[in-house]
Protein backbone atom coordinates (compact mmCIF):
# COMPACT_ATOMS: atom_id res chain seq x y z
CA UNK A 1 0.00 0.00 0.00
CA UNK A 2 1.50 3.17 -1.03
CA UNK A 3 0.87 6.21 1.30
CA UNK A 4 1.42 10.02 0.56
CA UNK A 5 2.85 11.57 3.12
CA UNK A 6 4.28 15.08 2.43
CA UNK A 7 5.16 15.35 5.88
CA UNK A 8 8.37 17.59 6.04
CA UNK A 9 11.59 15.50 8.21
CA UNK A 10 12.29 18.76 10.47
CA UNK A 11 8.94 18.68 11.61
CA UNK A 12 9.09 18.22 14.79
CA UNK A 13 11.70 20.69 15.41
CA UNK A 14 10.28 23.47 13.68
CA UNK A 15 7.42 22.87 15.85
CA UNK A 16 9.59 23.34 18.95
CA UNK A 17 10.86 25.76 18.09
CA UNK A 18 8.01 27.58 17.18
CA UNK A 19 6.85 26.79 20.72
CA UNK A 20 9.89 28.77 22.15
CA UNK A 21 9.47 31.57 19.83
CA UNK A 22 6.02 31.90 21.13
CA UNK A 23 7.22 31.71 25.14
CA UNK A 24 10.20 34.75 24.09
CA UNK A 25 7.54 36.53 22.35
CA UNK A 26 4.74 36.76 25.30
CA UNK A 27 8.28 37.09 27.52
CA UNK A 28 9.38 39.97 25.61
CA UNK A 29 13.28 38.17 25.84
CA UNK A 30 15.54 38.58 23.15
CA UNK A 31 16.83 34.73 21.93
CA UNK A 32 20.14 34.70 20.04
CA UNK A 33 22.01 31.92 18.46
CA UNK A 34 25.20 32.46 18.44
CA UNK A 35 27.44 29.95 16.10
CA UNK A 36 31.18 29.56 15.17
CA UNK A 37 33.76 27.23 14.52
CA UNK A 38 35.52 26.12 17.85
CA UNK A 39 37.77 28.92 18.88
CA UNK A 40 36.10 31.48 17.38
CA UNK A 41 35.47 33.08 20.33
CA UNK A 42 31.78 33.11 21.27
CA UNK A 43 32.26 32.14 24.81
CA UNK A 44 34.88 35.15 25.15
CA UNK A 45 32.80 37.53 23.11
CA UNK A 46 29.94 36.52 26.02
CA UNK A 47 32.15 37.34 29.04
CA UNK A 48 32.91 40.48 27.38
CA UNK A 49 28.91 41.18 26.73
CA UNK A 50 27.70 39.95 30.01
CA UNK A 51 30.27 42.21 31.88
CA UNK A 52 30.00 45.03 30.08
CA UNK A 53 26.35 45.56 30.26
CA UNK A 54 25.62 43.69 33.19
CA UNK A 55 24.25 47.51 34.82
CA UNK A 56 21.88 47.54 31.45
CA UNK A 57 20.27 44.20 30.85
CA UNK A 58 19.25 40.75 32.54
CA UNK A 59 20.84 37.85 30.33
CA UNK A 60 20.88 34.38 30.56
CA UNK A 61 23.48 31.86 28.70
CA UNK A 62 21.98 28.57 27.49
CA UNK A 63 25.85 27.17 26.66
CA UNK A 64 26.30 23.90 24.36
CA UNK A 65 28.90 21.52 23.79
CA UNK A 66 30.08 17.73 23.40
CA UNK A 67 31.53 17.66 27.23
CA UNK A 68 32.34 19.67 30.14
CA UNK A 69 31.07 22.43 31.71
CA UNK A 70 33.70 25.03 31.37
CA UNK A 71 31.91 27.88 29.12
CA UNK A 72 28.99 27.73 31.85
CA UNK A 73 31.39 28.09 34.84
CA UNK A 74 33.69 31.39 32.65
CA UNK A 75 30.32 33.04 31.62
CA UNK A 76 28.81 32.50 35.22
CA UNK A 77 31.62 34.07 36.77
CA UNK A 78 30.17 37.20 35.14
CA UNK A 79 27.31 36.60 37.54
CA UNK A 80 25.50 35.79 34.66
CA UNK A 81 22.66 32.84 34.94
CA UNK A 82 24.43 29.80 33.37
CA UNK A 83 22.85 26.62 32.21
CA UNK A 84 25.33 23.86 30.50
CA UNK A 85 24.14 21.63 27.72
CA UNK A 86 26.20 18.40 26.99
CA UNK A 87 25.42 16.94 23.77
CA UNK A 88 27.37 13.57 24.35
CA UNK A 89 28.77 14.10 20.80
CA UNK A 90 26.03 15.96 18.93
CA UNK A 91 27.46 18.39 16.33
CA UNK A 92 24.31 20.54 17.05
CA UNK A 93 21.52 21.61 19.41
CA UNK A 94 18.47 21.43 18.86
CA UNK A 95 15.02 22.92 19.77
CA UNK A 96 14.23 20.15 22.09
CA UNK A 97 17.68 20.92 24.19
CA UNK A 98 17.08 24.33 24.55
CA UNK A 99 13.39 23.43 25.91
CA UNK A 100 14.57 21.18 28.72
CA UNK A 101 17.51 23.78 29.56
CA UNK A 102 14.98 26.70 29.94
CA UNK A 103 13.50 24.83 32.92
CA UNK A 104 16.91 25.51 34.86
CA UNK A 105 16.19 29.46 34.17
CA UNK A 106 14.86 31.86 35.94
CA UNK A 107 12.68 33.80 32.85
CA UNK A 108 11.11 36.60 35.34
CA UNK A 109 12.34 39.67 33.62
CA UNK A 110 14.86 38.30 31.38
CA UNK A 111 15.96 40.57 28.57
CA UNK A 112 18.42 38.89 26.21
CA UNK A 113 18.87 34.96 25.70
CA UNK A 114 21.99 34.24 24.21
CA UNK A 115 22.20 30.04 22.93
CA UNK A 116 26.04 29.24 22.53
CA UNK A 117 25.70 26.89 19.99
CA UNK A 118 28.22 23.59 19.50
CA UNK A 119 31.97 25.04 17.41
CA UNK A 120 30.52 23.62 14.57
CA UNK A 121 30.25 26.09 11.23
CA UNK A 122 27.91 23.30 9.22
CA UNK A 123 25.23 21.34 10.92
CA UNK A 124 23.90 24.40 13.94
CA UNK A 125 23.06 26.21 10.25
CA UNK A 126 19.96 23.47 9.88
CA UNK A 127 18.41 23.24 13.07
CA UNK A 128 16.24 26.35 13.97
CA UNK A 129 15.95 26.72 18.31
CA UNK A 130 13.46 29.53 18.06
CA UNK A 131 16.00 32.17 18.10
CA UNK A 132 15.23 36.16 17.06
CA UNK A 133 18.46 35.76 15.17
CA UNK A 134 21.40 33.47 14.20
CA UNK A 135 24.98 35.43 15.16
CA UNK A 136 27.92 33.98 13.24
CA UNK A 137 31.12 34.54 14.46
CA UNK A 138 34.42 34.36 12.48
CA UNK A 139 37.94 34.83 13.42
CA UNK A 140 41.03 36.32 11.31
CA UNK A 141 43.06 33.16 12.71
CA UNK A 142 40.38 31.34 10.30
CA UNK A 143 40.98 32.60 6.91
CA UNK A 144 38.90 34.69 4.55
CA UNK A 145 37.47 31.68 2.48
CA UNK A 146 35.41 30.62 5.23
CA UNK A 147 32.02 32.24 4.32
CA UNK A 148 32.74 30.87 0.53
CA UNK A 149 33.58 26.97 1.89
CA UNK A 150 30.27 27.26 4.50
CA UNK A 151 28.15 29.76 2.96
CA UNK A 152 24.46 28.12 4.56
CA UNK A 153 25.87 29.63 8.38
CA UNK A 154 26.30 32.80 6.69
CA UNK A 155 23.64 32.90 3.94
CA UNK A 156 21.05 32.78 7.08
CA UNK A 157 22.56 35.17 10.07
CA UNK A 158 21.32 38.41 10.80
CA UNK A 159 25.05 39.97 12.17
CA UNK A 160 28.40 38.34 11.37
CA UNK A 161 31.07 39.32 13.98
CA UNK A 162 34.53 39.20 12.43
CA UNK A 163 36.55 38.59 15.86
CA UNK A 164 40.37 38.83 16.96
CA UNK A 165 40.77 42.14 14.46
CA UNK A 166 43.94 42.44 16.82
CA UNK A 167 45.89 39.65 15.32
CA UNK A 168 45.25 41.23 11.66
CA UNK A 169 49.20 42.18 11.41
CA UNK A 170 49.96 38.59 11.98
CA UNK A 171 47.93 36.62 9.59
CA UNK A 172 46.86 36.78 5.75
CA UNK A 173 43.55 37.99 6.34
CA UNK A 174 41.65 40.47 3.91
CA UNK A 175 38.71 41.92 5.99
CA UNK A 176 37.17 43.23 2.65
CA UNK A 177 37.19 39.93 0.75
CA UNK A 178 35.33 38.06 3.89
CA UNK A 179 32.84 40.79 3.88
CA UNK A 180 32.57 40.79 0.27
CA UNK A 181 31.93 37.00 0.11
CA UNK A 182 29.43 37.78 3.09
CA UNK A 183 27.14 39.89 1.36
CA UNK A 184 27.44 38.02 -1.53
CA UNK A 185 25.95 35.38 0.33
CA UNK A 186 23.06 37.89 1.93
CA UNK A 187 23.38 41.34 1.40
CA UNK A 188 21.16 42.39 4.33
CA UNK A 189 23.93 40.69 6.95
CA UNK A 190 25.39 43.19 9.13
CA UNK A 191 28.99 42.65 9.70
CA UNK A 192 30.98 44.15 12.74
CA UNK A 193 35.18 43.58 12.81
CA UNK A 194 36.15 43.09 16.55
CA UNK A 195 38.41 42.17 19.19
CA UNK A 196 37.10 40.27 22.40
CA UNK A 197 40.56 40.87 23.70
CA UNK A 198 41.04 44.73 23.21
CA UNK A 199 37.39 45.24 23.28
CA UNK A 200 37.91 47.35 19.71
CA UNK A 201 34.50 47.41 17.90
CA UNK A 202 32.62 45.90 20.48
CA UNK A 203 30.65 49.46 20.94
CA UNK A 204 28.95 48.78 17.31
CA UNK A 205 28.08 45.22 18.60
CA UNK A 206 26.31 46.71 21.53
CA UNK A 207 24.49 49.22 19.97
CA UNK A 208 23.06 46.23 17.63
CA UNK A 209 21.79 44.33 21.14
CA UNK A 210 20.17 47.62 22.31
CA UNK A 211 19.04 48.05 19.11
CA UNK A 212 17.22 44.45 18.86
CA UNK A 213 16.32 44.46 22.56
CA UNK A 214 14.54 47.61 22.42
CA UNK A 215 12.32 46.55 18.91
CA UNK A 216 11.50 43.05 20.76
CA UNK A 217 10.34 44.75 23.73
CA UNK A 218 6.43 44.30 24.49
CA UNK A 219 4.76 47.28 24.86
CA UNK B 1 26.76 14.55 12.08
CA UNK B 2 23.43 16.17 11.28
CA UNK B 3 22.31 13.24 8.90
CA UNK B 4 21.89 11.09 11.92
CA UNK B 5 19.10 13.51 13.64
CA UNK B 6 17.29 13.88 9.98
CA UNK B 7 17.54 9.80 9.81
CA UNK B 8 15.90 9.84 13.26
CA UNK B 9 13.25 12.42 12.79
CA UNK B 10 12.55 10.47 9.27
CA UNK B 11 11.78 7.02 11.42
CA UNK B 12 9.56 9.51 14.19
CA UNK B 13 7.45 10.09 10.84
CA UNK B 14 7.38 6.86 9.18
CA UNK B 15 6.37 5.34 12.54
CA UNK B 16 3.46 7.66 13.12
CA UNK B 17 1.95 7.16 9.33
CA UNK B 18 2.28 3.21 9.35
CA UNK B 19 0.68 3.18 13.07
CA UNK B 20 -2.34 5.48 12.35
CA UNK B 21 -3.22 2.58 9.36
CA UNK B 22 -2.05 -0.28 11.52
CA UNK B 23 0.43 -1.09 8.56
CA UNK B 24 4.01 -3.35 10.01
CA UNK B 25 6.07 -3.63 7.21
CA UNK B 26 7.86 -0.69 5.34
CA UNK B 27 8.70 -1.62 1.58
CA UNK B 28 9.90 1.72 0.21
CA UNK B 29 10.40 5.19 1.54
CA UNK B 30 10.99 8.05 -0.79
CA UNK B 31 12.58 11.70 0.40
CA UNK B 32 12.82 14.71 -0.96
CA UNK B 33 15.94 16.92 -0.43
CA UNK B 34 16.75 20.27 -1.86
CA UNK B 35 19.92 20.80 -3.37
CA UNK B 36 20.70 23.99 -0.89
CA UNK B 37 20.16 21.40 2.35
CA UNK B 38 23.18 20.51 2.40
CA UNK B 39 22.23 16.77 3.05
CA UNK B 40 24.48 13.94 1.84
CA UNK B 41 22.58 10.88 0.23
CA UNK B 42 24.99 7.96 1.04
CA UNK B 43 25.46 9.19 4.62
CA UNK B 44 21.69 9.97 5.29
CA UNK B 45 20.99 5.97 4.03
CA UNK B 46 23.69 4.87 5.65
CA UNK B 47 22.53 6.72 9.12
CA UNK B 48 18.45 5.35 8.31
CA UNK B 49 20.27 1.53 7.66
CA UNK B 50 21.83 1.58 11.10
CA UNK B 51 18.85 3.18 12.72
CA UNK B 52 16.16 0.36 11.21
CA UNK B 53 18.26 -2.89 11.70
CA UNK B 54 16.91 -5.80 12.79
CA UNK B 55 13.72 -3.85 13.20
CA UNK B 56 10.72 -4.29 11.40
CA UNK B 57 11.72 -1.09 8.81
CA UNK B 58 14.63 -3.42 7.98
CA UNK B 59 15.29 -3.55 4.72
CA UNK B 60 13.05 -1.28 3.40
CA UNK B 61 13.81 0.32 -0.06
CA UNK B 62 15.32 4.06 0.81
CA UNK B 63 15.20 5.71 -1.78
CA UNK B 64 16.33 9.78 -2.70
CA UNK B 65 15.44 12.61 -4.89
CA UNK B 66 17.32 16.04 -5.60
CA UNK B 67 15.19 19.04 -6.18
CA UNK B 68 17.23 21.24 -8.00
CA UNK B 69 18.01 25.07 -6.98
CA UNK B 70 15.61 27.37 -8.49
CA UNK B 71 16.37 31.55 -8.26
CA UNK B 72 14.73 34.27 -9.27
CA UNK B 73 17.03 37.15 -9.94
CA UNK B 74 17.66 40.28 -7.77
CA UNK B 75 18.08 42.54 -10.44
CA UNK B 76 15.67 41.36 -13.57
CA UNK B 77 13.74 38.95 -11.76
CA UNK B 78 14.37 36.07 -14.29
CA UNK B 79 14.01 32.51 -12.86
CA UNK B 80 16.68 30.25 -13.58
CA UNK B 81 18.08 26.76 -12.44
CA UNK B 82 22.17 26.71 -12.19
CA UNK B 83 24.23 23.59 -13.40
CA UNK B 84 26.80 24.32 -10.37
CA UNK B 85 25.18 25.73 -7.10
CA UNK B 86 28.33 25.09 -4.86
CA UNK B 87 29.95 28.42 -6.50
CA UNK B 88 29.15 31.11 -4.20
CA UNK B 89 28.23 33.84 -6.86
CA UNK B 90 25.48 32.57 -9.25
CA UNK B 91 25.81 34.99 -12.19
CA UNK B 92 21.74 35.48 -13.46
CA UNK B 93 21.59 33.96 -17.17
CA UNK B 94 19.56 37.07 -18.15
CA UNK B 95 21.81 39.99 -16.90
CA UNK B 96 24.70 38.42 -14.79
CA UNK B 97 23.63 40.21 -11.90
CA UNK B 98 25.75 37.62 -9.14
CA UNK B 99 24.09 38.87 -5.37
CA UNK B 100 21.08 38.54 -3.54
CA UNK B 101 18.73 36.06 -5.62
CA UNK B 102 15.84 34.57 -4.06
CA UNK B 103 15.88 30.77 -3.31
CA UNK B 104 12.44 29.74 -4.94
CA UNK B 105 13.44 26.01 -4.63
CA UNK B 106 16.24 23.64 -3.33
CA UNK B 107 15.57 23.97 0.40
CA UNK B 108 12.97 21.26 0.76
CA UNK B 109 13.32 17.94 3.06
CA UNK B 110 10.10 16.30 2.97
CA UNK B 111 9.00 12.59 2.74
CA UNK B 112 7.09 12.06 -0.02
CA UNK B 113 5.65 8.58 0.38
CA UNK B 114 5.56 5.40 2.05
CA UNK B 115 4.82 1.76 0.63
CA UNK B 116 4.12 -0.34 3.33
CA UNK B 117 1.70 -3.48 4.41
Amino acid sequence: MKVSVIRNVLEANDRLAQELKDLMARRGILSLNLMSSPGAGKTSLLERTLADLRGEFKMAVIEGDLQTDNDARRVAATGAQAVQINTEGGCHLNSSMILEALKQLDLDGLDILFIENVGNLVCPAEFDVGEDYKVTLLSVAEGDDKPEKYPLMFNISAVSLLNKIDLLPYVDFDMKRAEGFMRALNKDIEVLPVSCRTGEGLDAWYAWLRAKRAAKKPA
Amino acid sequence: MHEMSIAQSILDIIKQEMEKRGLTKLIRVKIKHGRLTNTVPEALETCFMALTVKTPLESAVFELEEVPALYRCFNCGREFSPDDTSRLLIPCPGCNEEFGHTVLAGKELFIEYIEAE
